[in-house]
C-alpha cells in the first residue's frame, strides 16, 4: 500500500473470504472472494450500498455468522501486537480464544445504541460486565476502570450515570456509551459499524473526533463500515468499495476518492449532492454506468503505489491514473 | 421567485405539549416549547428546507402547518382553490376537503406503508376516502401516477415487501400526488435511502415540481441534500428559527452561531478538506441539548 515497509503492519488480513446463505430459493453468495488488509493503527473504511456484505465481512470476523450463513471459505488472520497469528476461520465454535477475542482483541460499535444496550441493566453493569469477562479484576476495579472509560468518552459525571439505564440516555450519549463498552479492554481492533449513520451531524462530528483520539491514544486499528463518503473522507487512511458481495477497487484514501478507476465507484462519487451538481440533476450510478456491465465477476488486478481495482486488462491498459 | 405569490403564509406559530407529573392526580407541572413562535411564508412553486438536529422542532413544525397537530396559537394562511384560508383555526370538518391540497411523504419507506394492501390500494386509496374515482377510473388514475413515478402498472397487483427501500419511497410519493396537492410536505423524504438510490429520488422530486408545480417543504437533517434541492432554507433550534435565508447566502455566509455550528460539522466528502467543527461556539453554550 505505502512504499514505506513499515506502514505494511498489518493487523488483520482478510483473504479471499467467501459468506453463503443457504435460503429456499437456493444459494446466496454474501462476501465472494473478498480480501481486505487492515494496517496497525491505520483505519480501514468499507464503503458500499446496503447488500454490498461490507457488514457480513466485518460479522466474520467476530465469527457472528448465524445460520443459514456461513463461512465457506478464504482465511481471517489476526496479527495480535504480541504473539503468533490467529487463523480465526479455523477456530472451532466453542473455542476459548473465540471468546477471547471478542471484545478482548477485536470488539464491535453498532449502528443503533439502543439495540446494543440492555435496557434492563444499568450502563455501568454492561460496561463492567465487558471487563469482568476478559480480565481477572475485582469488581471494584472493573467499576473504577468504567467510571474512568465512561469519562474518557466525554459523559459528564461518570460516577452518577454509571448507575443509570440506557433509556436515561440521549441518542449521542448513548453511543458513547457502547464505544466506551467497546474500547474499555483496548481492543487492538476496533471494527465501527455505521457508528454515526443514526446520529445528528454535530453528535457526528463529536463521536468521529472520539474514535480518532481513542485510536492515537490505544494505537487500534479501526475498520469503520459507513455508506457516507463525507465520513470516509474524513476518518479513513485506506478505503476498500464493495459492490454485490466483492471489492471493486482498493487503494488509500486520496487515491480512491479524488481518482476513483472504477466505474462503480466513479457513479458512487458522483450521486452525492454538492456544489458541482447544484441546481442539475443528479447523476445515478446508472447514469454513470450506461450500458457498461460490473456484474460480471473480475478479480482485482494491482496497479502501481498499492492501488487495486477489478477491471479486465483491457480495461486497465485505458486507465488515466493520477495518484 | 420573489415575484410570486405566497402558498403558506404561517404567523406567530406556536405548538406546546404539556408535561403531566406522575401519579394518580395528573397535574400539568412544565411545557415543552416544541414549536416556539415561528413565522415564514413560502412561496407558489418554492422548496423551503426546514433543518436542525433532533427535538429542534422541524417535523412538528411541519405537522402543524399541515394540521396533523392541533396548533397552540397562531396562524397558518394557506392559499387553498376556494380562496384563502386559516388553516389553524378552521374546523375539522372543512378541512378534510382540504387534505387533497396538501400532501406529506413520510421518513421511513418500510413503516409508511400497509403491509397488508396491495400497492394499487395504497395508492388508490387517498381517492377512495375522498370519494373521488372508483372502478375504471381509479385504476387508470393508479396506473398514470405508478408510471410518472418511474413505477410499471403490473406493480400495483403485488405487496410492499417486495419492493426495495427506494422503490418505496416512490410508491409514497405516489400515494401523495395522486391528490395532486400543491403543497407537498416531505419529512425526512430520502434519508433512509442509499446515495445512489436518493440520487434518483431526488431527480423525481425535482422533475415532479417541474410537472406538477408543486411547492415543497423539506424537512431534513442531511444538509448536503437541502442544499441541492432547497431554494430556502429555515434553521431551526429549540423550537425557534434561528436563521432563514436563500440557500447558496446561508451556506456561504451563516450569519447565526448555530448555522455555523451546524455547517462545520458536515464532513466533506473530499479528504483534502478537514472538518474543523466549531468547538469555540458548542463552548459557548450553543450546544444543542444533550
Amino acid at each position: 500500500m505505502d512504499p514505506n515497509p513499515a506502514a505494511n503492519d498489518f493487523a488483520l488480513s482478510i483473504n479471499n473470504l467467501r459468506v453463503t446463505f443457504a435460503t429456499e430459493e437456493g444459494l446466496v453468495v454474501g462476501v465472494d472472494d473478498v480480501s481486505y488488509q487492515v494496517r496497525r493503527g491505520k483505519t480501514m473504511a468499507v464503503v458500499g450500498e446496503s447488500g454490498s456484505g461490507k457488514s457480513v465481512t466485518a460479522f466474520s470476523i467476530l465469527r457472528l455468522i448465524q445460520k443459514p450463513g456461513k463461512i465457506a471459505g478464504g482465511e481471517i488472520i489476526f496479527y495480535p501486537a504480541s504473539g503468533a497469528p490467529i487463523n480465526i476461520t479455523a477456530l472451532n465454535e466453542k473455542d476459548d480464544l473465540l471468546y477471547k477475542l471478542r471484545g478482548g482483541y477485536i470488539s464491535m460499535i453498532f449502528q443503533e445504541p439502543m439495540t446494543a444496550l440492555s435496557p434492563v441493566h444499568t450502563v455501568g453493569n454492561q460496561i463492567c460486565e465487558a471487563i469482568l469477562l476478559h480480565e481477572d479484576v475485582t469488581n471494584h476495579e472493573a467499576e473504577r476502570r468504567a467510571v474512568e472509560m465512561l469519562g474518557k468518552v466525554g459523559i459528564p459525571m461518570p460516577e452518577q450515570r454509571l448507575k443509570q439505564y440506557p433509556h436515561e440516555f440521549s441518542g449521542g450519549m448513548r453511543q458513547r456509551v457502547v464505544i466506551a463498552m467497546a474500547l474499555v479492554c483496548k481492543p487492538e481492533i476496533l471494527i465501527a459499524d455505521e457508528p454515526t449513520t443514526a446520529l445528528d451531524v454535530t453528535i457526528q462530528a463529536q463521536i468521529l473526533e472520539l474514535i480518532k483520539e481513542l485510536q492515537d491514544d490505544m494505537g487500534a486499528a479501526v475498520i469503520f463500515i459507513t455508506h457516507d463518503i463525507g465520513v470516509v473522507a474524513q476518518v479513513a487512511d485506506d478505503v476498500a468499495v464493495m459492490y454485490k458481495g466483492r471489492v471493486v477497487e482498493k487503494g488509500n484514501v486520496r487515491q480512491v476518492l479524488k481518482d476513483p478507476l472504477h466505474p462503480y465507484t466513479k457513479g458512487l462519487l458522483a450521486a452525492i449532492p454538492s456544489q458541482a451538481n447544484k441546481g442539475r440533476r443528479l447523476p445515478t450510478i446508472d447514469s454513470v454506468l450506461g450500458d457498461l456491465n460490473i456484474d460480471t465477476r473480475l478479480a482485482l488486478s494491482d496497479l502501481p503505489n498499492g492501488r487495486q481495482v477489478a477491471l479486465t486488462q483491457e480495461e486497465i491498459s485505458k486507465l488515466q491514473i493520477t495518484l | 421567485m420573489s415575484d410570486r405569490k405566497p402558498l403558506i403564509e404561517v404567523k406567530q406559530l406556536k405548538k406546546h405539549f404539556p408535561i403531566f407529573s406522575q401519579g394518580f392526580v395528573k397535574r400539568q407541572i412544565d411545557t415543552v416549547k416544541a414549536v416556539d413562535d415561528v413565522s415564514f411564508d413560502v412561496m407558489q412553486g418554492e422548496t423551503l428546507g426546514i433543518v436542525g438536529e433532533s427535538g429542534s422542532g422541524k417535523t412538528t413544525c411541519a405537522r402543524t402547518i399541515l394540521r396533523a397537530l392541533q396548533p397552540t396559537s397562531g396562524e397558518v394562511w394557506f392559499e387553498a382553490n376556494q380562496g384563502r384560508i386559516n388553516l389553524a383555526t378552521i374546523h375539522e370538518r372543512e378541512l378534510k376537503p382540504l387534505r387533497q391540497e396538501m400532501q406529506m411523504i413520510f421518513q421511513d419507506p418500510f413503516s409508511s406503508l400497509n403491509p397488508r394492501m396491495t400497492v394499487g390500494d395504497i395508492v388508490g386509496e387517498p381517492l377512495v376516502i375522498h370519494k373521488l374515482a372508483k372502478g375504471k377510473e381509479l385504476e387508470d388514475r393508479v396506473v398514470e401516477i405508478l408510471e410518472k413515478v418511474g413505477m410499471q402498472s403490473e406493480h400495483r397487483m403485488r405487496y410492499p415487501h417486495a419492493f426495495s427501500g427506494g422503490q418505496r419511497q416512490r410508491i409514497g410519493i405516489a400515494r401523495a400526488l395522486i391528490m395532486r396537492p400543491s403543497l407537498v410536505v416531505a419529512d425526512e423524504a430520502v434519508s433512509a435511502l442509499d446515495v445512489s438510490v436518493q440520487a434518483q429520488v431526488i431527480n423525481l422530486l425535482e422533475d415532479l415540481q417541474d410537472e406538477f408545480k408543486l411547492t415543497y417543504i423539506f424537512v431534513a437533517h442531511d444538509l448536503s441534500v437541502v442544499r441541492h434541492i432547497c431554494d430556502r432554507v429555515a434553521v431551526m433550534y429549540k423550537g425557534k428559527i434561528v436563521e432563514m435565508e436563500d440557500t447558496e447566502a446561508l451556506f456561504e455566509n451563516p450569519k447565526h452561531p448555530y448555522t455555523q455550528m451546524l455547517l462545520s460539522a458536515i464532513p466533506s466528502p473530499d479528504p483534502d478538506i478537514k472538518m474543523e467543527p466549531r468547538r469555540d461556539l458548542v463552548e459557548s453554550g450553543w450546544l444543542p441539548e444533550d
